[in-house]
């Protein structure tokens, strides 16, 4: 079926936004997006109040008839109405899950990666071996109320025991649901198979029970998929159906709604099977700052749940140490002013910087909330650990293990960025230095950010199941991410290697789509920027002997990269990037680096 | 006339308090509707489930998991007491018997064949809601509590730490801009809700605690020193459940900031009555915001209609505080909402409010402004 329109929302904790795409001389364009406060909470208590108020700007906007008094007319006749409707949702705090394995580093983080695969946010993950008793583990179950859980453990044929002790754990916590106190918890059972008739047993009636395969059916592997759909549907069914005024959002929509991580999440994973690149892709929030990455085919999440730059700014500073939020500020301010006004916005945390000086520190701190969720990101999306290599007399001296990060900075392909401060942020190169100073990108690698957040709209469209729609529902969740969603910043080119101060750590030539040639030898620790449109432009790097650019220690590269809004920007500083510790240096290194990207206003004053 | 919606804080000198008083489960509601209640008066009650002991009974007798069943001298739902044997095997010709007593006084609630531990409960936990304010029942919610109506003056502050308190309410400087010193405090002040004016310094803090004052009502206070209180430090803005006897509510942000002059004028009237606090904050969506509440006496009660919120946000001639720097805790009156989106000196272009303050006219943007909603 060939759609002609599709309209799509996202209805966040606080905001609710909706897009239109329409099919305009055969390609799919983003045209137009309005936003509503999003209506959970009293005094409204329905969210289809905020979608209707977000779809009824774009009705002023388009000019263009969608809603028949509060319905979505479907399918597109005439001009008026739209052919599709979708939606995502995070409102009321997302899906808040816990997750329960015997082996914390085994079954354990597999079923946190499930569970973070779907959109969910992990409160807490428990395993036989976490080191609580069971009386604490009861209580913490008893204290966290989440909206489902999901219990794994043992591998196929394995012992039962140990996971039909946590689902004892689980039957003497008596776990109440979140919302409403009028359904059974929802607890998926995503263990050994052997032990499924035993579970069902001791959990009986008190929770409504889900039985799904084995998500870690043999050590070597993980299954994944059936727990993530079963989370899915559960999250539907039950959670959903909870929360004020879901139920009518739901028939109104063509495809199941999906959590907007989630959503995001399969649009990162489908964008790099597609292109067969690696992404990582960043979303910082107010409260949460969200990873996605694809490294080796494989898709990983996390979400940093305290990391943020209003309700938890100030953790990010607890975390991260003053020094380390204070090494990006390039003035000196007394450090008792600095974490009042960070506790300011926490408790205001709807304000914007007004001036200069309070763009620099939100700035510096979402550097800092960026560095950490990805340190955390690294360590989790590893290789399955446990599992037992082996090993021939060549791999003596190889000392890598299991459980190794598949992050890997040199192979990383995009790098793309989202949220407030990454999107809004008043210069696109402020974007382009906060990515590269947090991600800390090796090599040559692309920047984009997400101009307006549109991906969970995006990845949702992209997830449509119905086989008429399918294909020409994925076509356009691509065309509009190329053509709409992605503003281009440009490329980090970035050699890594050993080098002495003032030496040349890298010789680039570029062929410019103008047809000039670009030169430029880039010195340890200096940050270039060479203007360039989103085009491709062939591009001669050689690194100093020292030096790695991608092919190996002084192996020259011939490559075509692209530019963007920025540019390309080419760093020579270390890896990870040292900062002067004494206040002078600092202050003449930041300046440096800001002046050559024409990062602020007035950085000469 | 253009509005923009920024939520602010409330002071009041006259509206409608209603308090949801719930019990954690189901419970027992002592309380009719129309029943005059005092801030300490309990409106219902409950029993928690006791906490849960997991004995592992096959690995205290050295048997399989399965043989725990045969062993078992009490069954599911049996009361027992700490010391009690639950479980006996056979030994060898009548000797060398080995047993499991029970470590507690509680319940048998399940018994497992397949791991070979029994789950036992501990006595249940009485719990029980008080009316936290003065006022009256005005509806009952069948098994779980009451809803309290009451005639009040009524002040949000900005963020506070520890709960609920009560006491009478003193007010301990001159003027709003007075810091809260150490040599305020004396004994009399234990039980009591103090108010200062800009700022309280942790050692002054630390003096009210150790005093046994109920609560503090100021202007400002440190973020750093917050850790040295809580003993962790406060990442998120989400407290109550802190175990503090001195709630602490703070009225206009960290650092020292003179209380806004209608908070304390307020404050001033109402010296001397027994008032009801809660420092419970909660940023995040479905903000909850420290309180004060001061009941009123049916000859007290002002002949002002009753302010009702109307949430319409800022408009011309609003009364506006700057919540963020370069203006900070300024305050003044809105003197037009331009429509077009402006640059601001960080170069962020928002739509900005003209505000009138002390004389002058400044631009700053509207999600930088807090309404201060008054009657």
């Amino acid at each position: 079926m060939e759609l002609k329109s599709i309209l799509a929302t996202d209805c966040g904790s606080t905001t609710t936004k909706a897009i239109l795409i329409q099919k305009i001389d055969g390609e799919y364009r983003l045209t137009y997006r309005g936003e509503a406060p999003t209506t959970v909470e009293a005094p409204f208590e329905d969210v289809t109040r905020g979608v209707l108020n977000a779809v009824m700007e774009i009705e002023e906007l388009a000019e263009r008839k969608i809603l028949d008094g509060d319905e979505i007319m479907s399918p597109q006749k005439n001009g008026e109405g739209v052919d599709i409707y979708i939606s995502t949702s995070s409102a009321g705090g997302g899906l808040q899950m816990m997750v329960a394995g015997v082996v914390k580093s085994m079954s354990g983080e597999s079923a946190e990666r499930a569970a973070l695969g779907a959109g969910s946010i992990v409160m807490d993950v428990m395993a036989s071996n976490d080191g609580r008793l069971p009386h604490e583990k009861i209580k913490r179950i008893r204290d966290l109320r989440p909206d489902m859980i999901l219990l794994s453990g043992g591998i196929d044929g394995g012992t039962v025991s140990h996971v039909v002790e946590l689902a004892e754990i689980l039957h003497a916590a008596n776990p109440q649901p979140r919302l409403g106190q009028n359904y059974k918890l929802p607890v998926i059972y995503a263990g050994n198979k052997n032990a499924q008739d035993q579970i069902r047993t001791t959990l009986g009636d008190m929770v409504d029970l889900d039985i799904t395969e084995n998500i870690r059916p043999v050590l070597e592997r993980e299954n994944l998929e059936p727990s993530r759909d079963k989370i899915h549907d559960l999250f539907m069914e039950h959670v959903m159906q909870q929360a004020p005024g879901y139920k009518k959002l739901m028939s109104w929509t063509d495809a199941p709604i999906m959590p907007t991580p989630g959503a995001v999440g399969s649009l990162i994973e489908m964008i790099a099977e597609k292109e067969k690149i690696t992404v990582v892709g960043v979303d910082i929030g107010g409260a949460t700052t969200d990873i996605f990455s694809v490294f080796e085919g494989k898709f990983n999440r996390t979400v940093s749940a305290n990391l943020g730059m209003s309700y938890s700014i100030c953790n990010v500073l607890a975390e991260a140490g003053l020094d380390n939020v204070l090494r990006w500020v390039p003035f000196d301010i007394d450090r008792k002013e600095l974490t009042n006004r960070i506790g300011n916005k926490m408790i205001r945390p709807t304000t914007v910087p007004q001036s200069l000086e309070e763009l620099f520190l939100e700035q510096a701190i979402a550097r800092e909330a960026l560095r950490l969720s990805f340190i955390q990101h690294k360590e989790f999306a590893t290789s399955l650990k446990g599992v037992q290599k082996e090993r021939t007399i060549s791999d003596a001296f190889d000392q890598t293990s299991s459980g190794e990060s598949l992050v890997n900075m040199m192979d990383l392909d995009l790098l793309v960025g989202s949220g407030g401060v990454l999107s809004h942020a008043p210069r696109r190169e402020q974007s382009a230095r906060m990515l590269i100073d947090a991600f800390m990108p090796e090599g040559i690698t692309q920047l984009a950010v997400d101009s307006i957040f549109m991906m969970p709209q995006l990845g949702v469209l992209a997830n449509i199941e119905k086989e008429d729609l399918a294909e020409e529902a994925r076509t356009a969740a691509l065309e509009v991410f190329h053509k709409d969603c992605l503003i281009r910043l440009g490329t980090c080119i970035a050699p890594v290697g050993k080098a002495k101060d003032g030496a040349t750590v890298l010789a680039a030539e570029f062929a410019m789509p103008d047809g000039s040639t670009i030169h430029h030898n880039l010195k340890k620790n200096e940050l270039y920027r060479i203007e360039a449109p989103y085009e491709p432009i062939q591009a001669k790097l050689t690194p100093d002997k020292k030096m790695n650019i991608g092919a190996g220690k002084g192996e020259p590269i011939e490559t075509t990269v692209y530019g963007g809004v920025v540019g390309l920007i080419l760093d020579g500083r270390d890896r990870p990037i040292t900062i002067p510790n004494d206040s002078e240096s600092r202050l003449a290194a930041l300046k440096s680096w800001s002046e050559a990207v024409n990062e602020y206003p007035n950085t000469n004053s | 006339m253009a509005h923009a919606y920024t939520p602010g804080l409330k002071v009041l000198h006259h509206t409608i308090v209603k308090k949801n008083r719930r019990l954690p489960i189901k419970g027992k509601v002592t309380k009719n509707i129309g029943d005059i209640l005092n801030p300490n008066d309990i409106v219902a009650t409950t029993d928690l489930p006791g906490n849960v002991q997991m004995v592992k009974v096959a690995n205290l007798l050295n048997i399989g998991p399965a043989d725990v069943l045969d062993v078992m001298m009490v069954s599911d739902g049996d009361s027992v007491k700490k010391g009690e044997m639950i479980a006996q095997t056979e030994g060898m010709f009548g000797f060398f018997k080995s047993d499991v007593k029970s470590p507690i006084d509680g319940t048998i609630e399940s018994i497992s064949g397949v791991t070979g531990q029994i789950v036992m409960r501990d006595a249940p936990i009485p719990v029980e809601v008080d009316a936290y304010m003065t006022g009256v029942v005005k509806e009952i919610i069948p098994e779980e509590g009451v809803i309290v109506e009451s005639e009040a003056a009524f002040i949000q502050g900005i963020f506070g730490i520890g709960g609920e308190s009560r006491g009478n309410m003193e007010i301990l400087v001159k003027d709003r801009e007075q810091e809260l010193t150490a040599d305020l405090l004396n004994e009399s002040h234990k039980g009591k809700i103090v108010v200062g004016g800009s700022f309280i310094s942790l050692e002054t803090y630390k003096k009210a605690l150790s005093l046994g004052v109920a609560g503090v009502v100021i202007g400002g206070f440190n973020y750093y020193d917050l850790e040295d209180i809580l003993g962790y430090t406060l990442g998120v803005a989400i407290t109550g459940s802190e175990d503090l006897v001195t709630s602490l509510i703070v009225t206009e942000g960290y650092g020292n900031i003179r209380m806004g002059s209608r908070t304390y004028d307020l404050l001033k009237e109402h010296d001397g009555k027994f008032v009801s606090i809660n420092g419970a904050t909660q940023i995040r969506a479905g903000v909850i915001r420290p309180e004060i509440v001061i009941p009123l006496k049916d000859d007290e009660i002002p002949k002002t209609p009753i302010h009702e919120s109307e949430e319409k946000g800022i408009g011309e001639g609003s009364l506006v505080r700057v919540i963020r720097a370069p203006y900070f805790g300024r305050m003044g009156l809105v003197k037009s909402l331009p429509s077009a989106l402006q640059k601001m000196e960080s170069e962020t272009m928002v739509r900005v409010a003209e505000v009138e303050i002390d004389d002058d006219i400044l631009i700053i943007p509207r999600s930088n402004l807090e309404m201060v909603e008054t009657d």
